[in-house]
């Protein structure tokens, strides 16, 4: 169930241009419920299935609703859990079945920048120490030096190295998210996996955040795995970008070309429930509003994950899981699993299964 | 660069201390943290009830220090018995009076030398006791909170067994097998008080690591014991200088009580226990012998406690938001 055509996407590109390669990844979370007599091993399919390339000094965004496997995915290849199976290759080596220790000489070549900002920083710890955890943990430099290397960084992303013995509970959050950003770069690692950096930020400080993470990105030939939900963040900084559903990818492709034609109808669902902050044009689009919830991932739907809402879903569909590869005439470059993708200036709100929204409502 | 007020009036005030010879410390307040323990801290010394039980415990602890110099003053030692002077001529303890100060016992010893000496033991045992009870807890309720699985499973356990053992009854036969001594007397305590701390401990420690600054470190590269001793411990250590504070009066009175039932400290050493068990049998001629160690035994208790009420609040993180 989860061949899906592992190669079918290696697209252009040696192996010396990926940074990350990820092979039918597959994480499953067991949720036990006891009852009296028996215990039931059911498995949440977090990420079922996912090959995907990360290439050096690109930004690759994986989007798709809560729970669609997405932070799940940025955890298992930053080996903060273990892998059900698949495999991870960081840099030309295998990192799968690496145990903490072997890891930690990795940890400097990759690092995670979290969503909360309140909840990511230590609150009893001063800035300095914080920051300089990278440098102690390494054995890289040691009393003044690593004062001088943490108040470096503490310039770099914008913070006042003055600032250095403050606790984080005395910064705002843009700051704090500034710290956790100093945090990440302080050993300039090749690989900085953003879990939602914004998602808890005012929209104002957002574009702060982002273009510091841009403007990092240039200077240090940084890659990004960027996670987000909010679609214009990821359009912004993406330069490929990865639609999960259910634990697997829908739809992978430059960023441009998957804004201008998305070919899965998950993605032109996703897409059209983007908000447009002008009610008149609200009114004018045509909204795809998907029907039911995302599918329990304990039990996901056979085939197709996405069949059961899909406006297009066929008997194929609930049979034959469709593997990614590049349809109607896409470039190799841009992948969709979908049977029957949709054509370009298709209108999906009006398919038969689609109820046509009242103006302005949001998609369920 | 946009500059935040915070940031505006830091800089005028580097500004003026940049002027005038820095006044020490004024530049460096600036830049200077508020710790979090700056601020319980704070909180702490506007609580006058703490302040008055902080006094009181600063001086039991410097009569404790200094028993030799009362022993000296009143020229009293702490073993010497006064059998013309400290015993009526029918053999009973002497009253208050300016050469007793607070009486004597019934071997026509010195009750105020001998309470200011039992003050050594209660908060010797009452300390160091303690402070086993409080590290072996500390690092078993963090490893069994932080590895979980078989390691939470086994602790969890022996905690269970522990509590559940009626701790007098078995300290009564263990202290019989073996020689009563202090060190025992703070063993046997150590051996049963831990597990109420570690189950404490525990359970903070379950709720943090989900944190995402324990993820975070983890990210980085942190093993196991880094995670628990630097980033887990700084955020329990409030909760755990409460408990321990609390615990003190509690060890306390649990060696007086020991004492009192003969498997305490051994006599003839001056101990608050010991002295009221021996006031039982006098105390109706006699009612200073039992009054002073009593009530010494009570202030120690009450001021510990109400210590430890004060420093729960003032660490109380959710006090720490009215402040901020």
């Amino acid at each position: 169930m989860t061949e899906t055509g592992a190669s079918s996407h290696r697209v252009a590109g040696t192996d010396k241009d990926v940074l990350v390669k990820v092979e039918n990844l597959q994480k499953y979370f067991p949720v036990q419920t006891t009852s009296l007599f028996r215990r039931n091993h059911d498995q949440v399919h977090a990420v079922d299935g996912v090959t995907l390339e990360v290439r050096r000094g690109e930004t690759l965004g994986p989007v798709g609703e809560t729970g669609c496997g997405k932070s799940t995915l940025a955890r298992c290849i930053a080996r903060l859990c273990d892998v059900s199976a698949g495999r991870v290759i960081f840099d030309g080596r295998d990192i799968t079945g690496l145990t903490p220790r072997q890891m930690r000489p990795l940890r400097r070549e990759m690092q995670i920048i979290f969503q909360d900002p309140y909840g990511s920083l230590n609150p009893r710890r001063r800035v300095g120490s914080i920051i300089g955890d990278p440098f102690a943990l390494h054995g890289i430099a040691d009393g003044a030096e690593r004062k001088r290397k943490v108040q470096e960084v503490m310039e770099l992303v914008g913070l006042k190295p003055e600032h250095f013995n403050r606790f984080p509970a005395e910064f705002s959050g843009g700051q704090r998210q500034r710290i956790g950003v100093a945090r990440a770069l302080a050993l300039r690692p090749k690989l900085i996996i953003c879990d939602e950096p914004v998602s808890a930020l005012d929209v104002s400080i957002q574009a702060q955040i982002i273009n510091l993470l841009v403007d990092l990105q240039r200077e240090f030939n940084l890659t990004y795995i960027f996670i987000a939900h909010d679609l214009s963040v990821v359009r912004h900084v993406s330069d490929r970008v990865a639609v999960m559903y259910l634990g697997k990818v829908a739809e992978l492709a430059p960023a441009e070309d998957l804004y201008q034609v998305p070919r899965h109808p998950y993605s032109n669902a996703l897409l059209s429930a983007v908000p447009v902050p002008d009610p008149k044009k609200s009114s004018d689009r045509h909204q795809i509003i998907l029907i039911g919830d995302v599918p329990s991932p304990i039990d996901p739907p056979a085939g197709c994950r996405f069949h059961p809402r899909c406006p297009k879903a066929q008997e194929r569909c609930a049979t034959e899981e469709p593997a990614l590869a590049s349809v109607l005439g896409d470039s190799a470059e841009h992948v969709t699993a979908c049977h029957f993708p949709v054509e370009k200036g298709e209108d999906l709100s009006n398919t038969s299964r689609v109820s046509v929204p009242p103006s302005g409502s949001q998609t369920t | 660069m946009s500059l935040s007020p915070g940031d505006i009036v830091a800089i005028e005030k580097v500004g003026v201390s940049a002027g005038v010879p820095p006044p020490e410390g004024a530049a460096a307040t600036v830049i200077e943290g508020r710790s979090p323990w700056r601020l319980a801290y704070e909180r702490l010394r506007r609580d006058r009830a703490s302040m008055i039980s902080l006094g009181v415990i600063v001086l039991i602890i410097l009569v404790a220090i200094f028993a030799p110099v009362v022993a000296a003053i009143t020229g009293h030692g702490v073993y010497e018995q006064f059998r013309t002077t400290g015993l009526s001529p029918d053999g009973l303890p002497v009253s208050p009076s300016s050469h007793f100060l607070l009486g004597t016992d019934d071997q026509g010893r010195d009750i105020l030398v001998r309470v200011a000496y039992g003050a050594r033991i209660s908060l010797i045992v009452g300390v160091v006791a303690t402070l086993l009870e409080v590290v072996i807890g500390t690092v078993l309720g963090l490893a069994a909170g932080y590895f979980g699985k078989v390691v939470d499973t086994v602790i969890a356990r022996v905690i269970d067994i522990v509590l559940s053992i009626p701790f007098l009854l078995f300290a009564i036969s263990l202290v019989s097998i073996s020689h009563p001594s202090l060190t025992i007397v703070i063993v046997v305590i150590g051996i049963f008080g831990w597990a109420a701390v570690a189950r404490v401990v525990r359970g903070q420690v379950l709720s943090l690591r989900e944190k995402e600054y324990i993820e975070a470190a983890r990210a980085l590269g942190a093993g196991p014991w880094r995670i628990m001793f630097i980033d887990i411990l700084p955020n329990i250590v409030a909760p755990i200088i409460v408990y321990t504070t609390l615990l003190i009066p509690v060890t306390i009175v649990i060696e007086a009580s020991l004492s009192y039932l003969g498997v305490g400290v051994p006599p003839p050493t001056a101990d608050w226990g010991t002295m009221i068990s021996g006031a039982q049998q006098v105390y109706q001629q006699a009612w200073w012998y039992l009054l002073f160690p009593s009530a010494a035994l009570l202030i120690t208790t009450v001021a510990f406690n109400i210590f430890g009420d004060g420093l729960r609040d003032a660490l109380d993180p959710r006090a720490e938001q009215i402040y901020k």
